[in-house]
């Protein structure tokens, strides 16, 4: 099981939270029918670091984008995703 | 190919079972193959002796580590037809009517056993959830039986169906003609079969690249060096990603993981498949005796065949509130596999847009089941070019069009199935 250092809550185990999507799958509200099917139904998929939202449902209930490498289960960062929604990179 | 019989059995016994030959050989692979099959599980090793056998064609199978070492051998056995949508039920029943014939046809015990496969029904709600896909199974000509309680309880007389039972159980739905097989086995008979007929497995050789000109696959580069091939297929669910990757191709598909696990064998306690979709937990006993069981997959993306402990103790206890005589059983061991989820939860048969690359995947954790059908269309479609029909509802255009096949209703979200 995964520990994850929510930023609110210190380390919790992974049972508390949820996987959400890829972060390449959210969609712009304003995208056009062909970027929509591209984000929704395409994945990158990799060996290697995968970008995601998660939840911390059983927790604080903050969105996170949690930064980990889907063949050693590292976690690189984790971070709330409303300051990074207000400092977009 | 040395026939297996209980003849020769007998003779070789005489023998002291000296003069048996290895099931396949270990050939060096050839500069070139008319079709290569990346993948050595069930599915590759199937459509590699599909495309022998009724298409003349002998291509090579190249796996990067042991055939059958992958999924094939990490499921839960369960074979069945009973799916909800017409698609499922063409491509699920056309497979099981090949799982009945061949441990004949490949000359190869698989161990098919048609003990039947329960869905349970714990609410008036399931039964008319199970009612409506009998219905719609009968009318496509597939066996399927509305259960009462009694009736359930006659056939797994350890269920709990007192009213105290954690899981009220209000009757099933069952498909007689489905069952278990012994997956190895699956692997290895379709080896042994292919080889016989020339084709070459060729283990230990992983794919790292494709050679590509002019949008056409000319070969794949793999640890072994180069092979040319005038066609070249994909069968590698659980990492249909990133061997699409090496093409340059995105997927409609996140890689999970799914874990199952057996208990210590015990003598025979229930003879058929036990499962239950409003839960997500399956119960079968192997030949050995073990208490074979699974359910949910992990919920999040991952490669490493490694589960977490909390699916396995939500499953155990799904399993003991069902059954509660299991409660007194040792787990053995358990074991995970990555599987390929799609967005729509159901597989993948084209020509992807590199031509003569065509891939067979997405099975999500539907797979074994579908293993013989799954190998008789896609060789249908490495030797014409073209998918075969019973495949073509599960092309990758479907996602962009709309006409997704979304057996369990849930939207577009792999990890939702």
């Amino acid at each position: 099981m995964l520990l994850i250092n929510c930023p609110h809550c210190g380390p919790r185990a992974q049972a508390e939270f949820g996987f959400e999507r890829p972060v390449e799958t959210i969609l712009p509200v304003d995208a056009s029918t062909a970027t929509m099917v591209e984000r929704l139904y395409t994945r990158t998929n990799a060996r290697g670091v995968s970008a995601e939202l998660w939840r911390h449902s059983h927790g604080c209930r903050a969105w996170l984008r949690i930064d980990r490498h889907v063949v050693t289960h590292e976690i690189l960062c984790v971070a709330l995703w409303v300051a990074l929604w207000q400092a977009p990179q | 190919m040395q026939r297996y019989s209980a003849w020769n059995l007998f003779k070789h016994g005489l023998r002291g079972h000296k003069g048996w030959q290895p099931a396949w050989r270990s050939p060096e692979p050839k500069a070139h193959y008319d079709v290569v099959i990346i993948g050595g599980g069930g599915h590759g090793l199937a459509t590699a002796y599909y495309l022998a056998k009724r298409h003349g064609i002998r291509a090579a199978v190249v796996e990067k580590s042991w055939i059958g070492g992958g999924n094939t051998g990490r499921n839960t056995t369960i074979v069945r037809s009973n799916y909800r949508l017409p698609e499922m039920q063409a491509l699920l029943e056309h497979a099981l009517k090949l799982w009945e014939g061949l441990s004949d046809e490949l000359n190869y015990n698989v161990m098919f056993s048609q003990r039947g496969a329960i869905f349970l029904g714990h609410s008036d709600g399931d039964m008319a959830r199970l009612a409506e896909r009998g219905d719609a199974l009968r009318c496509a000509g597939i066996d399927a039986e509305l259960l009462s309680r009694a009736q359930v309880h006659k056939l797994i007389p350890l269920l709990d169906i007192s009213d105290a039972a954690r899981f009220p159980i209000v009757g099933g739905l069952i498909q007689r003609r489905g069952g278990t097989a012994r997956h190895d086995a699956v692997a290895w008979g379709y080896a042994r079969a292919a080889d016989a007929l020339g084709v070459d497995i060729i283990q230990q050789c992983e794919v790292t690249g494709f050679a590509i000109a002019g949008g056409r696959v000319t070969g794949v580069e793999t640890s072994r060096g180069h092979i040319g091939a005038g066609r070249v297929g994909i069968v590698v669910a659980g990492n249909s990603g990133h061997v699409a990757g090496l093409a340059g191709l995105r997927l409609p598909v996140e890689s999970h993981i799914l874990q199952a696990f057996v208990t210590e064998p015990v003598k025979p306690m229930i003879d058929t498949v036990i499962m239950s979709q409003s839960l997500h937990c399956y119960i079968s006993q192997s030949d050995k005796g073990e208490i074979v069981l699974g359910g949910d997959p992990d919920f999040y993306p991952s490669y490493t065949q490694r589960g977490q402990p909390m699916r396995i103790e939500e499953v155990a206890g799904q399993a003991i509130g069902l059954v509660p005589a299991l409660s007194k059983l040792r787990m053995l061991r358990g074991w995970a596999g990555t599987t390929d989820m799609t967005c729509d939860g159901s597989p993948i048969f084209d020509e992807t847009p590199v031509a003569d690359l065509h891939i067979n995947g997405g099975w999500c954790y539907g797979g074994f089941k579908a293993t013989p059908g799954s190998g008789w269309l896609f060789a249908e479609q490495l030797a014409t070019g073209r998918v075969a029909d019973l495949a073509r509802p599960f092309g990758l255009g479907r996602f962009a069009s709309g006409a997704t096949v979304d057996e369990a209703g849930s939207g577009p979200m792999p990890h939702h199935r």
